[in-house]
């Protein structure tokens, strides 16, 4: 959905979005890595489990919900990626154990 | 003179709205006088427990009258779901108390046994229950857990759901639904109740008080007794989670949306504009010891509510001597007996008359003639 | 990252490091005041300075000179001595002026005797129909991407709404080398009736040639479909089609984002939370809090400063900073060396960066269609609250937000009423025929964003509070 820039010259810093390697760059927010990853990031929502992407990437709308690291309903737009990180897509409620 | 209302309902709570839905079902022209969107309202300030196990230490009574409630609170929901097509989400299968140290537990238990001791009191079944036996049934238990108390008759209920569904029966049963209608004043003249409103004045044949804590000040217009004793207390709220807690507990339910609220606190503050976050934070505390994964959850909503609580934490339901036609009630658990509620007390309010033999003992003389205190809740 | 504060105790805590924070921390701290600045991103810059440490796009063109102009006040604030914390999220303030912050997984209090809230604004919700759906995103989100990440709309683009910011987006994807299909303008005409005798207020402004410069920079490249009167989302399961009106017509286009925008208004959380009074603002269609000349709030101790306060823009948010912080200077070390401007100095300074607000809110001024939805449009997006069912529910004897909680449980999700409040306020006047300062806003209290339990549990308990819960 989104493309980076050419000139980004900033370091690769590689992640994990389901399992799949994807490389982010350092800096990068975890919702601004899955925006830029061309990978079907969609989540479903608790309620209905219609699909949602993020919507307003500052930490107020909550649509940018994602498993990070083993952890649930983390705000991808306010975490910023590090090396070795696994995200996993949310579908519906999170799981009490994760 | 003919009345705008066979029957006014002061209170659009749980407890008027129960009421005054049972009053439309049988055929009544129903007002319900309710005040504005920020009032303290126990109605959206609620545990939503369906709860029987531990009420009535003090009032034998009240183990009878609660017994009922649960027995009939299915029909309830049946007959809710059938006239708005809302599901109100009842569930009772059964509920625990769990106990942090063998203190709790053994004064626990005697409290239970206490309460079933009293003459009078209904038989029911109650199981004081060991560790195993609790992580049978409930595997997610943190180490610390030792015990708890198990009542197969113990529920919870969608409470907001169950509000929605009183609101919105009301318009089938030609029910009148006025909110912004704080009573200020109520007087009898010619046969008829002249409630006075600053939106102006109505006129019924009869008059039910359900305002919670405020019966305290309206009762006497009317010749009637109902001295409270309110209590804050507080909520923590989680995030919606799939479901990993199959009965409801006194103090840590999951609802059927997913969240799982935790409570609950007794403070004497009667403010609930605010809260004491230390209080959250004991609550906090005591919900992870008892479920430790709770610990991982986010928690997205705190509040704090005004308890509606008769002085002695029993219900109060009377009937004016000096002034026919004019009722009381108000009870700490207006989930619990919405049921009774709806299908006992309405009808004796329709037929103008209380059943002494069935609510009798919830008379408001008893304070003037008493002062114990008992065990309203929990 | 997880380190925290270093005492428990400062004369004064600013939260939010945009243009406001900064200058309230760096003024409050220049003249010797212990003083602890909080901020929820990673870095500081607020939205409209964001990722300026870190920002990919380094050519200085790209981003303007009003982004770049923050580089001055984010140094001045770290050599100020003021301790800033990056990835502390404040969670609660109460009376006592004890802040609740989570850092780094973890909760704690300090205490100040000045609070200073620079918590900023958040985009206008824009309830349309499918706004809901995977693609439509804020303008703000999607200028967020630009500055932090590099990124730019990849596949078929449309803007929709108006203001200011919604240009200079435009122009900042462009610059880029991102592609913009078309741009849907939402701003009324009719809007020139009331706005015009402000006009001359405006002209004097450099808003008035830098916006004539954005527009006719984006206008080049971009075509460009005023007096959009309806608009919707379509697609199934992402956003595929845009569906607008203009002139009468409908037409649809197809669409892989759609960015939207109809101004910003007051983040107001933390501060109702804490018990602030506010009041509509029936100008800007919002909620803003009520402040005194130094910007201090009904509650003792606690001001307000930038677009929290009401929305100025950058310019003015930094000088509102600068008042704030001079107060609490006042307040707290009547006789400190000065190094600033005088208060005088600054109120002067505050009219200037404020003089053009008022055309601006007014041309500007969404329309009915845009802020009061209809049917199945989603108005809670957390709860999927519909505007149909916020109408039935009024029908019933909905009151009010707080009753509608009740009801519908509308504004009950995690973002707690952020994206659905303003609507719910107009909706429920418009549908009992009252005003939104009488219909209300939610009740709001800590924690006013997300924190575990844990992290709740593992916060000091008092013995009164131990007692109020185990019997």
């Amino acid at each position: 959905m989104f493309k980076r820039l050419q000139a980004d010259t900033r370091k690769p810093v590689g992640i994990f979005v389901d399992g799949t390697a994807v490389t982010a760059r350092e800096g990068d927010t975890v919702s601004a890595a899955l925006l830029a990853s061309g990978l079907d990031v969609r989540r479903t929502t608790a309620v209905s489990g219609a699909p949602r992407l993020p919507y307003c990437m500052m930490g107020v709308c909550f649509d940018c919900l994602v498993t990070v690291d083993g952890t649930g309903n983390r705000q991808g737009c306010l975490i910023t990626v590090r090396e070795g990180m696994r995200i996993e897509i949310q579908k519906g409620k999170r799981e009490i154990g994760r | 003179m003919r009345n705008d209302y066979d029957i006014a309902v002061v209170g659009g709570g749980l407890l008027g709205s129960a009421i005054a839905w049972g009053l439309g079902r049988i055929g009544q022209r129903v007002v319900v006088l309710d005040e504005g969107d920020v009032t303290k309202r126990a109605s959206r300030a609620n545990f939503a427990l369906v709860w029987v196990q531990s009420k009535g230490l003090g009032m034998p009574a009240y183990t009878v009258w609660t017994v009922r409630a649960s027995e009939t609170w299915a029909q309830l929901a049946a007959d809710l779901k059938d006239q708005t097509g809302l599901d109100v989400c009842l569930q009772r299968n059964g509920g625990f108390h769990l106990a942090l140290s063998e203190g709790e537990l053994e004064q626990r238990a005697n409290t239970l046994k206490r309460l079933h001791n009293q003459v009078g009191a209904a038989d029911y079944q109650v199981e004081v229950m060991d560790r195993d036996r609790v992580a049978a049934m409930l595997p997610a238990i943190g180490p610390e857990v030792v015990g708890g108390t198990f009542c197969p008759l113990d529920g919870h209920v969608n409470s907001l759901r169950t509000f929605r569904a009183f609101h919105t029966g009301f318009k089938a049963f030609g029910v009148d639904y006025r909110p912004e209608h704080p009573v200020t004043a109520i007087a009898q003249s010619g046969g008829e109740f002249r409630l006075a409103t600053p939106r102006g004045e109505i006129r019924a044949g009869k008059v039910v008080l359900a305002a919670g804590n405020a019966n305290q000040a309206l009762a006497p217009m009317v010749g009637l007794h109902a001295p409270m004793g309110p209590t804050r207390g507080q909520i923590v709220v989680t995030e919606r989670t799939l479901p990993f807690l199959p009965h409801p507990l006194t103090t840590i339910r999951q609802t059927d949306e997913g969240t799982v609220m935790i409570g609950d606190s007794k403070e004497d503050l009667l403010d609930d504009s605010g809260l004491d976050l230390s209080i959250s934070t004991v609550m906090a505390d005591r919900a992870r010891r008892t479920f430790p994964l709770l610990g991982r959850l986010n928690v997205v909503r705190t509040w704090s509510g005004i308890r509606v609580m008769p002085k002695d934490g029993f219900p109060v339901y009377d009937q004016s001597e000096s002034h026919p036609g004019a009722f009381v009630a108000c009870c700490h658990s207006g989930v619990t007996l919405a049921s009774n509620h709806a299908y006992a007390l309405a009808p004796m309010i329709a037929a103008g008359q209380l059943d002494a033999t069935e609510v009798g003992a919830f008379t408001g003389r008893r304070f003037a003639a008493m002062a114990t205190t008992g065990s309203g809740y929990y | 990252m997880s380190a925290g504060p270093t005492r428990s105790e400062y004369d004064v805590v600013v939260v939010g490091a945009g243009p406001a924070g900064l200058a309230a921390a760096a003024t409050a701290a220049g003249a010797g005041l212990s003083t602890l600045l909080l901020d929820e991103n990673a870095g500081p810059g607020g939205q409209v300075w964001r990722a300026i440490d870190t920002t990919p796009v380094r050519a200085p063109d790209l981003l303007g000179r009003d982004y770049w102009a923050g580089a001055g006040l984010v140094a001045e604030a770290r050599a100020s001595g003021a301790e800033i914390l990056q990835g502390a999220t404040v969670w609660g303030l109460d009376r006592n002026l004890e802040v609740a912050v989570s850092i780094g997984g973890g909760s704690r209090f300090v205490t100040a005797r000045r609070v200073v809230l620079a918590t900023g604004a958040l985009e206008r919700p824009f309830p349309i129909p499918g706004w809901t759906l995977p693609g439509v995103l804020t303008a703000g989100a999607a200028q967020t991407l630009l500055k932090s990440s590099g990124l730019v709309p990849e596949g078929r683009t449309v803007l929709a709404g108006q203001g200011p910011l919604l240009w200079l987006l435009a122009a900042q994807i462009l610059r880029l080398g991102g592609g913009i299909d078309l741009i849907l303008d939402t701003a009324e005409r009719a809007n020139w009736r009331q706005a015009w005798r402000y006009a001359p207020g405006f002209l004097f402004t450099p808003y008035f040639a830098k916006g004539l410069a954005l527009m006719r920079e984006v206008r080049a490249k971009v075509r460009v479909v005023s007096g959009v009167t309806a608009l919707s989302a379509e697609g199934d399961g992402r956003v595929e089609r845009v569906a607008y009106t203009a002139g009468g017509r409908r037409e649809t286009v197809p669409v892989d984002t759609l960015l939207l925008h109809q101004g910003v208004v007051p983040n107001v959380n933390l501060a109702m939370a804490a018990g602030v009074k506010h009041a509509w603002d029936p100008i800007q269609l919002c909620w803003a809090p009520v402040l005194d000349e130094t910007l201090a709030t009904s509650v003792p101790g606690i001001a307000i400063a930038g677009d929290g306060a009401g929305i100025g823009g950058a310019p003015a948010a930094v000088v509102r900073g600068r008042i704030a912080g001079l107060a609490a200077v006042e307040a707290l070390a009547p006789t400190a060396v000065r190094r600033g401007p005088s208060m005088e100095t600054l109120r002067v300074a505050r009219d200037r960066a404020e003089r053009g607000r008022r055309f601006l809110d007014l041309l500007f001024r969404p329309s009915r269609a845009f802020r009061i939805p209809d049917g199945d449009t989603v108005v809670c997006r957390c709860e999927e609250v519909t505007a149909r069912d916020i109408r039935d529910a009024v029908a019933i004897g909905a009151t009010g937000p707080n009753q509608l909680k009740a009801y519908r449980r509308a504004g009950m999700g995690p973002c707690q009423g952020r994206l659905c409040g303003l609507t719910v306020t107009e909706l429920m006047a418009e549908a009992r025929g009252m005003t939104p300062e009488e219909i209300g806003y939610y009740r709001l209290r800590p924690p006013v964003k997300p924190i575990t339990l844990a992290e709740l549990a593992d916060m000091p308990q008092s013995e009164s509070a131990v007692r109020a819960v185990v019997r």
